[in-house]
């Protein structure tokens, strides 16, 4: 047997999909040959009265949230405690990545002005290259889904106070005038509900655990509780989208959050973290793309391969 | 002979990770609508994540071309969001047969969401045995549309499609 024999016996088991038979068969591919458009058919005409780039900026807030807590989570992957919080953690992470796709997509097509320029002939579509080719600045999350995973009391502790908020955040954007964010929050809300009722769940079984677990839970809230204000506090951006009744002034679900948040910390026998607000940065903060140390190793791990192929079709 | 109408070839469809479900069983497939040899088709996905929306697809696509339509547009369709409740009853006894169990009547949403602080308490019954006897091992299994189960009786693992 030549060489060139045995290279054939060798050959890649994908080899088989590239028969002539299937030559331009898409189905053969798992993820398709190209992207489609996740808003495809979708109507993103702007409602009357509203403010493009107002909207396009609130998508992005809403996203980015998305986008970066579901990094974080994702990073849970093959790391958990068992193999059910393992999938339950990645899968909370899928449904975030889901809702930041929609978001960015909406974003760019409220205003495409807002997605960064790319080589010509770049095949990556607008929600990637707002996820992968901004710069930290251009990051309009708030600074609490940005940190370190911590351990899994920590990482639960935030995820109570992050689903808390984006449901109550989601059901009223539920009834946006812009029907794909009213869709988008519609949809969201469904899945935010299981992400809330996991993290609430976890707490009271960390709490009332070991004095181990319990220990580490108090340590959990009281790293998260610092960065717990600035999810209230109203940017020019939220004011304007929800004086145009297409977005939610985070102010407004201030109140329920801190109730439920309460009657969870309330069973688990805890009191309310008392550590003082981390407060903004310059005057800004993390919606005013202000972040902490933690963003820029996070953005360099999930950007550095869409960074180094602009031009590459996966 | 009769011609099968766009409709009929996309309803055969399957999905690509539960491929004993059709995408219409499934209540992914929304629309058809066929006009000569152009056809339009509207998907929602399950859940905003779902990773299978492209697959889905490219598969309608590949069997609506080998059909004989020239022009397959596959559209999003987000509102109404998916729900467990529009799996067909012929999808819940495919589910059942191949092993998974299927949804109950997905929760009724008017007013704010209720915070849940117990597990969920669904009555499923063992796809394999039958038994009554089951307890929730994760609220999310292999997809995240799914549950995780066990039997007490026969102690087999199982997936439970959620009330969603």
């Amino acid at each position: 047997m030549s060489t060139e024999d045995l290279d054939k016996d060798h050959d890649s088991v994908y080899d088989g999909l590239l028969d002539a038979d299937h030559a331009g068969d898409d189905s053969q591919w798992a993820f398709g040959t190209d992207f489609e458009d996740p808003l495809a058919g979708v109507d993103t005409t702007l409602p009357d009265g509203a403010d493009a780039g107002a909207l396009a900026a609130y998508c992005l807030m809403l996203g980015d949230d998305a986008l970066i807590g579901s990094h974080r989570l994702s990073q849970w992957s093959s790391r958990a405690h068992d193999l059910e919080d393992d999938i339950a953690l990645s899968n909370i992470a899928l449904d975030l990545l889901g809702q930041a796709r929609l978001l960015l997509a909406r974003a760019a097509a409220a205003d495409p002005g807002v997605v960064p320029e790319l080589p010509e002939g770049s095949p990556v579509p607008p929600e990637d290259a707002l996820a992968f080719f901004r710069d930290e600045g251009g990051f309009r999350n708030v600074r609490l889904v940005e940190q370190p995973n911590g351990d899994f009391a920590e990482t639960v502790a935030r995820l109570l106070v992050t689903s808390v908020w984006r449901l109550a955040l989601l059901e009223r954007l539920a009834g946006s005038r812009d029907t794909v964010l009213a869709a988008i929050a519609e949809k969201g809300v469904k899945e935010v509900t299981y992400h809330r009722d996991y993290a609430a769940r976890w707490v009271l079984t960390l709490a009332h655990g070991t004095e181990e677990s319990r220990a580490r839970l108090v340590a959990g809230l009281d790293v998260v509780w610092p960065l717990h204000d600035e999810l209230f506090r109203t940017t020019d951006v939220e004011r304007t989208v929800a004086e145009q009744q297409v977005g939610v002034d985070p102010a407004s679900v201030a109140d329920e959050v801190g109730v439920l948040i309460d009657h969870v910390l309330s069973v688990a026998g805890l009191e309310r973290p008392t550590r003082a607000a981390a407060g903004p940065v310059a005057g800004g903060t993390g919606r005013d793309g202000r972040h902490t140390e933690a963003m820029g190793p996070l953005l360099a791990k999930m950007q550095v391969v869409a960074r180094a192929h602009p031009t590459g079709l996966w | 002979m009769t011609v099968p109408s766009a409709l009929a070839i996309a309803s055969e469809v399957t999905d690509p990770e539960m491929p004993m479900l059709t995408l219409a069983d499934l209540g992914v497939l929304r629309e058809v609508e066929e006009e000569g040899r152009c056809v339009r088709v509207r998907i929602t996905p399950t859940y905003s994540g779902c990773p299978a929306m492209a697959t889905m697809r490219d598969d309608l696509v590949s069997r609506l071309r080998s059909a004989g339509y020239a022009d397959v547009r596959v559209e999003v369709s987000l509102s109404p969001a998916w729900s467990s409740d529009w799996i067909s009853e012929r999808g819940r006894r495919a589910l059942v047969e191949h092993g998974v169990s299927a949804p109950g009547p997905a929760p009724e949403r008017t007013g704010p969401v209720p915070l849940s602080l117990l597990p969920t308490r669904r009555e499923v019954t063992c796809p394999r045995c039958g038994s009554g006897e089951t307890a929730l091992v994760s609220e999310y299994a292999s997809t995240a549309c799914k549950a995780q189960y066990r039997c007490t009786a026969c102690l087999e693992p199982f997936d439970h499609v959620k009330e969603h």
